[in-house]
């Protein structure tokens, strides 16, 4: 039988592992909003404006095409589809640099909150091949993104938006 | 030392060099960039090869090339391998600014920027040390374990820097260069038993 003895030591492992658990719950409680089951806002990522030239025109597709950039557009909280909104994208690829003015444009979202535009062929630049994606039309929050192609042999590329009204 | 070891230690040395070049030259990626683009990955190819010379003239391996001439080279070569590097930043800055700005000020979202500037603020302290060495009296001390400990930073930096890169140099010759900087720079540290003041006093 092993009789459970309390000393200082006892006492001192059992306050610091309660104030341990006060604390991390107290910390998630702070992090996480109450709306735990709704979906978040999409953050931009570091250099995602990164040759940004606002106001690019919206185009059946940029340059001779080739490659597709896809993704979806959501509304944070119930990730309601988003529809005809307008996402501007640009990349350093085979018929030019970002900050060229050719190698931007704009797609508009379709019903169900998807969008695709062809483009030419992303190429390595600046270390890793990526490309940019905008939305920066006023009704929801401006965001950036950047996102990185697992293989610069790649033909496509996708980028998730959720936004959050401004 | 045989003139034919000297053929084969120089002939090494310069296809070690060479065949990194030449491949970079013939990188599909050149058909998609700008003149000034280009200039500054040539910059930066020039760079991480001077990068393997500099320890074996520090480490006197290199045939014909005894202690004081070995030193003055080694001083030219410094200063073509700062300029190479202030050529490769600048000539990317006019190629898109935002992103050596984001470089510079460690927000880059690629990692392998960080590593190329830690190394490029390394290699700038390393040559200052050795002009403000001929300017003024500096202790033994001081600049050997300093200039020691600045370019093992360099060469470590950028070989990361260099590895990370989805660039111009062909994957196995910038290996290949890359480990033959590290071996050269850690024998060359090894064999002046760079620490040795930094013991002493310690």
């Amino acid at each position: 039988m092993i009789r459970k003895t309390h000393n200082r030591r006892s006492f001192l492992v059992a306050g610091a592992a309660t104030a341990g658990a006060v604390l991390t719950t107290g910390a998630s409680g702070l992090i996480v909003p109450a709306r735990a089951k709704e979906v978040p806002p999409t953050a931009s990522m570091r250099g995602g404006s990164n040759n940004y030239i606002p106001g690019a025109p919206i185009v059946e597709r940029i340059g001779g095409g080739g490659f597709w950039m896809t993704g979806t557009v959501r509304q944070a909280g119930d990730g309601a589809p988003i529809k005809g909104t307008r996402i501007q994208i640009w990349a350093h690829t085979t018929e030019g640099h970002e900050r060229d003015e050719r190698s931007h444009g704009a797609t508009l979202t379709n019903a169900d909150g998807t969008f695709r535009l062809e483009m030419p062929q992303i190429v390595p630049a600046f270390g890793q091949a990526h490309g940019h994606l905008a939305y920066d039309s006023g009704s929801f929050r401006t965001v950036f993104l950047r996102p990185v192609m697992s293989s610069p042999n790649d033909t496509s590329l996708s980028a998730d938006f959720v936004l959050e009204p401004a | 030392m045989s003139v034919a070891r000297a053929i084969l230690i120089w002939g090494a040395l310069g296809l070690a060099i060479a065949v990194p070049v030449v491949v970079a030259a013939t990188s599909p990626l050149l058909a998609w960039r700008q003149p000034v683009y280009i200039a500054s990955g040539f910059a930066g190819v020039l760079a991480m090869a001077l990068l393997l010379v500099q320890p074996l003239l520090a480490g006197e391996y290199l045939p014909g090339m005894p202690v004081r001439r070995g030193r003055r080279v080694h001083l030219w070569i410094g200063i073509i391998l700062v300029a190479a590097v202030v050529v490769h930043v600048a000539g990317l800055w006019v190629t898109s600014p935002p992103d050596v700005i984001d470089a510079l000020l460690f927000t880059s979202p690629t990692p392998f920027s960080a590593w190329g500037v830690v190394a490029m603020w390394a290699l700038f302290a390393a040559a200052s040390l050795a002009l403000l060495r001929r300017r003024r009296p500096i202790r033994p001390r001081t600049w050997r374990v300093g200039h020691s400990a600045l370019v093992t930073v360099v060469v470590a930096g950028s070989v990361v820097h260099a590895m990370l890169i989805d660039g111009t140099m062909g994957t196995m010759s910038k290996a290949m260069l890359c480990a033959l900087a590290l071996a050269a720079t850690v024998k060359a540290l090894v064999d002046l038993r760079a620490w040795a003041l930094l013991r002493r006093r310690a």
